[in-house]
C-alpha cells in the first residue's frame, strides 16, 4: 500500500530525514518510536504533504501512485489520514458542519453525488457509539475549548467519518490520561480492517498495550535503525533508546 | 517558506486580482432622464415629475441650500477622487407602466436582470414568504403582498406613494432622527432623493412576514439617493431586510442613501443589510461610492437592531447608530465588512444612550484582503442621565495576505459613572496549520478559507433571517476568492 524510498526532507537546509525506508502493507499496524527530534512528527508531514518541509529526494509511493505529486487534499481523497498531536481549532465551525464538508469535498474529487443529510447523521450516530462521545458534541466548534483528550478523540472520530485506507497517528497518546488512551485506542481497534492500515507514531510503549502493532520501527537521527516484532517496542522500553545506538555502533 | 509555497501563493494572488465581478452587465431599458447637474430647477422638475405637494418641493429646496453651504467630509481613513457633483443625472425612470398589478407585469428584461442576480421573485415569493419591493434605478416597478399587509393595517410601499397618500406620517417623522444639515451627503439626499421604502407598522402589530427591498443601480451615470422611513408604533414589531448589488461601471457611482427607523415605546425593529455593489476592478477602476447614513431612534422599552454584511463598493462610508432616547432600550449593532482588492472601508456605528438603563452591544468583523484598507470607526457615548446604562464591544479584525491594512477607531464617552462599557478588539491571520489541517480533511485551500471566514462571521451571520444567511454566506466566497491565508 506504501512504499517509502530514501525519503530525504528537512526545512530551511537543515536535513531531518536523511533516508527512510519503509513499506505497509493493507491489514497491518505499524509502530514507528524513537526519541525526541528523532524525525517522527517530520515522516507523518511529509506523508501529509505539510509545506513546512521540503522534501529534498526520495519517492513516497501509495497504491502505485507518488503522493509526492499531490496537493494535501489530494492525498487525503485517495484515503490518507493524518491525527494531528496538536489538533488546530477552528472557531465557528461546529465539528457536525466542519465532517460534513470533509465528506462532501471528498466525494465531490471522487464525482460521487452529496451525501443524504439522514445517512450522515445516522453514520456519525453510529461513530459516536463506537468511541463513547456524548450528545451535543456534534454542535460544539471544532476544537475550541476542547480538553486534550476531547481533541484527540475528536482526530479519531474524523477517521472513523472518513473511512481511510491509511491512518497515521501522530503521538496520539500525549497529553491523554489512561482512560482517555484506552477510548481512543479501543476506537482505533474497532476501526481496523483486512484493507486498511495504521501507523503509530509514539514515544511511549504504553499505547501499544492497547494497540497492538505487527511491526516496529525505531527512527533515530532520520533514519530507521532497527526494525522487529511487537517485542522491540518492550525490549525498547526496558533497556532505553541508547541501547540501540550503542548495539549499532 | 518553500518555493512551491511562494508559487501557489503568487498563483492564489494572481486568481484573486482576475476575479471579476459576477454581477457586472447591464439591462437594456429605455429610461427617462433629466439634465445633469444640480439646480433649484432639477429639483423643480424632479418634484414635478413626481407630482409632489408643495411641502415636500419646499424640503427638498431648502435641503439644497442647505447643502451648498457644506463641505465634503474629509476625516474618514479614506482617499478617493470626489464626485464631480454637476456630472451627475439626478433622476432617471424606467419607462414603463409606474403601477403594476402583480410582478407578471414586469418589464421581461428587468425579469431576466433579477434572474441574473439570482434573485427569483416567484420564488422568493413563494418559498420565502417575503414581500419585494424593487427599486431599479430610482422608482419602485414592483411590489407584492401588498394585501396581506393591509389586511393587517401595515404600509409598504416606495416613499413617492407615501408622499401621496400618507403625507402626514411622512410629514411628520421624516428628518426627525437624521435632520437634512445631519452631514453632506444627508443634506444632498434631502434635496434630491428619488425613491426609496417606507414602512409604517400599527400599534400593537407583528409583521407576519420579512420585508424586503432590493436596490439596484442601473443607468450610466446615475446617482442612486434612496430614502426610507420606517416607523414601528408602540409595541409593533418588523424585520426588515434589504440586498444590494450594482452592474459594472467605468465611472465611480455615488451612492448617498439616508435611513431613518423610529421604534416608539416598546417597538421592535430588526434592520438587516447584504451590500453587494460593484467594488471597482484590480487596479482600482469604478465602482460604487456608498456614502450612507442610517440611523434609528429607540422611545422607551424599544430596540432597534442593525445586521449587515458589506462586500461591495469601492468606497464605503457608513456608521448604522442607535439613539436610545427611551428608558430600558436595546440598541444592537452586528456586522461583517470585507474589504478586497483595492477597496476602502470606513464603517461603524454609534451608540447614544440618552436613556436611563439603556443597553447596548456591538460586535463588527473586518475582513481584508488584496491591498485593501477596512477600519472600524465606532462611537459609544454615555450622557448623563443614562444612568446604570451598558455597553459591550466587540471588534475582531482578520487578515489575509500582508498588502492589506486594518484599523479601529473606538471612541468612548461616559458622563455618569452608574454604567459599564466594555470594549474587546482582536487582530488575527488566518493560520497556514488552520488551512494544512483543513487540507489534510480533503478541504482544499479555497475551500479552508471560506470555511474558516464563515466561522469567524457566526456571530453576525447568525443575526441574518435564514434565506439571507445563505445569499450572505455566498457573497463571503466570491468576494474572497483566491485569497491568500
Amino acid at each position: 500500500m506504501l512504499k517509502i524510498k530514501n525519503l530525504k526532507a528537512g526545512v530551511e537546509g537543515n536535513q531531518i530525514l536523511k533516508g527512510i525506508n519503509l513499506e505497509v502493507n493493507a491489514g497491518e499496524i505499524h509502530a514507528i518510536m524513537g526519541p525526541n527530534g528523532s524525525g517522527k512528527s517530520t515522516l507523518s508531514a511529509a506523508i501529509a504533504g505539510s509545506e513546512e518541509y521540503e522534501i529534498e529526494g526520495g519517492v513516497i509511493s501509495f497504491e502505485g501512485e507518488n503522493l509526492l505529486d499531490l496537493d494535501p487534499e489530494e492525498r487525503a481523497h485517495k484515503g490518507v489520514f493524518l491525527s494531528f498531536q496538536y489538533p488546530v481549532e477552528i472557531p465557528g465551525i461546529s465539528v457536525s458542519n466542519f465532517i460534513k464538508t470533509c465528506i462532501s469535498e471528498k466525494r465531490k474529487a471522487q464525482e460521487l453525488g452529496p451525501m443524504a443529510t439522514s445517512d450522515l447523521l445516522k453514520m456519525m450516530r453510529e461513530k459516536m457509539e463506537l468511541l463513547n462521545i456524548k450528545a451535543g458534541y456534534l454542535s460544539r466548534n471544532m476544537n475550541e475549548g476542547f480538553s486534550g483528550g476531547e481533541k484527540k478523540r475528536n482526530e479519531i472520530f474524523q477517521m472513523a467519518m472518513l473511512e481511510p485506507k491509511l491512518a497515521i497517528l501522530d503521538e496520539t497518546d500525549s497529553g491523554l490520561d489512561i482512560d482517555a488512551l484506552r477510548i481512543v485506542a479501543n476506537g482505533v481497534n474497532k476501526l481496523r480492517r483486512k484493507d486498511n492500515a495504521t501507523i503509530v507514531i509514539t514515544h511511549y510503549q504504553r499505547l501499544l498495550d492497547y494497540i497492538v502493532p505487527d511491526f516496529v520501527h525505531v527512527l533515530y537521527d532520520g533514519k530507521i535503525i532497527k526494525s522487529g516484532g511487537k517485542e522491540l517496542a518492550l525490549e525498547l522500553e526496558k533497556k532505553g533508546y541508547d541501547w540501540i545506538t550503542k548495539e549499532i555502533k | 517558506m518553500g518555493e512551491k509555497k511562494k508559487e501557489s501563493e503568487e498563483k492564489l494572488l494572481e486568481k484573486v486580482t482576475s476575479t471579476e465581478y459576477k454581477y457586472g452587465f447591464t439591462t437594456d431599458i429605455e429610461s427617462e432622464k433629466i439634465q445633469k447637474g444640480l439646480s433649484e430647477d432639477v429639483i423643480k422638475t424632479i418634484s414635478k415629475k413626481k407630482n409632489e405637494p408643495l411641502w415636500m418641493l419646499e424640503y427638498r429646496l431648502k435641503a439644497y441650500k442647505i447643502w451648498l453651504k457644506m463641505d465634503e467630509p474629509e476625516w474618514a481613513n479614506i482617499s478617493y477622487k470626489k464626485p464631480k457633483y454637476q456630472d451627475i443625472i439626478y433622476y432617471s425612470a424606467p419607462k414603463q407602466k409606474p403601477v403594476l398589478d402583480s410582478l407578471d407585469d414586469l418589464d421581461p428584461e428587468m425579469k431576466k436582470t433579477f434572474d441574473k442576480l439570482g434573485i427569483s421573485i416567484d420564488e422568493q415569493n413563494r418559498l420565502a414568504n417575503v414581500a419585494v419591493d424593487i427599486v431599479m434605478d430610482s422608482v419602485s416597478v414592483a411590489t407584492s403582498f401588498k394585501k396581506t399587509l393591509a389586511e393587517k393595517g401595515i404600509i409598504f410601499c416606495s416613499i413617492s406613494e407615501a408622499i401621496q397618500n400618507h403625507p402626514e406620517l411622512v410629514r411628520k417623522y421624516i428628518s426627525t432622527v437624521v435632520p437634512i444639515r445631519d452631514n453632506y451627503f444627508s443634506a444632498l439626499n434631502s434635496a434630491v432623493f428619488s425613491d426609496g421604502s417606507f414602512c409604517y407598522i400599527p400599534k400593537g402589530v407583528k409583521c407576519p412576514m420579512e420585508l424586503s427591498t432590493y436596490f439596484r443601480i442601473n443607468e450610466a451615470g446615475t446617482g442612486q439617493f434612496e430614502r426610507t422611513l420606517l416607523i414601528a408604533d408602540e409595541g409593533s414589531q418588523v424585520s426588515y431586510l434589504e440586498g444590494c448589488t450594482a452592474p459594472m461601471r467605468d465611472e465611480n457611482q455615488l451612492h448617498a442613501a439616508v435611513v431613518e427607523l423610529i421604534a416608539l415605546d416598546n417597538a421592535d425593529i430588526k434592520y438587516s443589510t447584504v451590500q453587494n455593489w460593484y467594488p471597482g476592478d484590480k487596479n482600482g477602476n469604478g465602482g460604487v461610492f456608498n456614502f450612507v447614513t442610517k440611523r434609528g431612534v429607540c422611545h422607551k422599552n424599544a430596540k432597534i437592531s442593525w445586521t449587515q454584511v458589506e462586500t461591495g463598493s469601492a468606497v464605503t462610508w457608513k456608521y448604522p447608530s442607535c439613539i436610545l432616547k427611551g428608558d430600558n432600550s436595546i440598541g444592537e449593532f452586528f456586522s461583517v465588512a470585507v474589504t478586497n482588492n483595492l477597496q476602502q472601508a470606513d464603517t461603524g456605528t454609534k451608540m447614544v444612550h440618552l436613556g436611563e438603563n439603556t443597553k447596548s452591544t456591538i460586535i463588527a468583523k473586518g475582513i481584508s484582503a488584496g491591498k485593501s484598507e477596512g477600519n472600524y470607526r465606532g462611537l459609544v457615548r454615555i450622557a448623563k442621565g443614562a444612568a446604570k446604562s451598558r455597553n459591550f464591544s466587540q471588534c475582531d479584525s482578520l487578515l489575509m495576505g500582508d498588502k492589506c491594512g486594518s484599523h479601529t477607531f473606538p471612541y468612548i464617552e461616559v458622563k455618569n459613572n452608574s454604567s459599564k462599557v466594555e470594549h474587546e478588539a482582536t487582530t488575527s491571520k488566518i493560520g497556514e496549520d488552520q488551512i494544512f489541517y483543513c487540507n489534510q480533511r480533503g478541504i482544499g485551500t479555497e475551500a479552508a478559507i471560506a470555511l474558516i471566514v464563515n466561522g469567524y462571521c457566526k456571530d453576525v451571520l447568525n443575526q441574518l433571517p435564514m434565506e439571507f444567511a445563505v445569499e450572505a454566506q455566498k457573497l463571503l466566497e466570491i468576494s474572497l476568492e483566491g485569497s491568500v491565508g
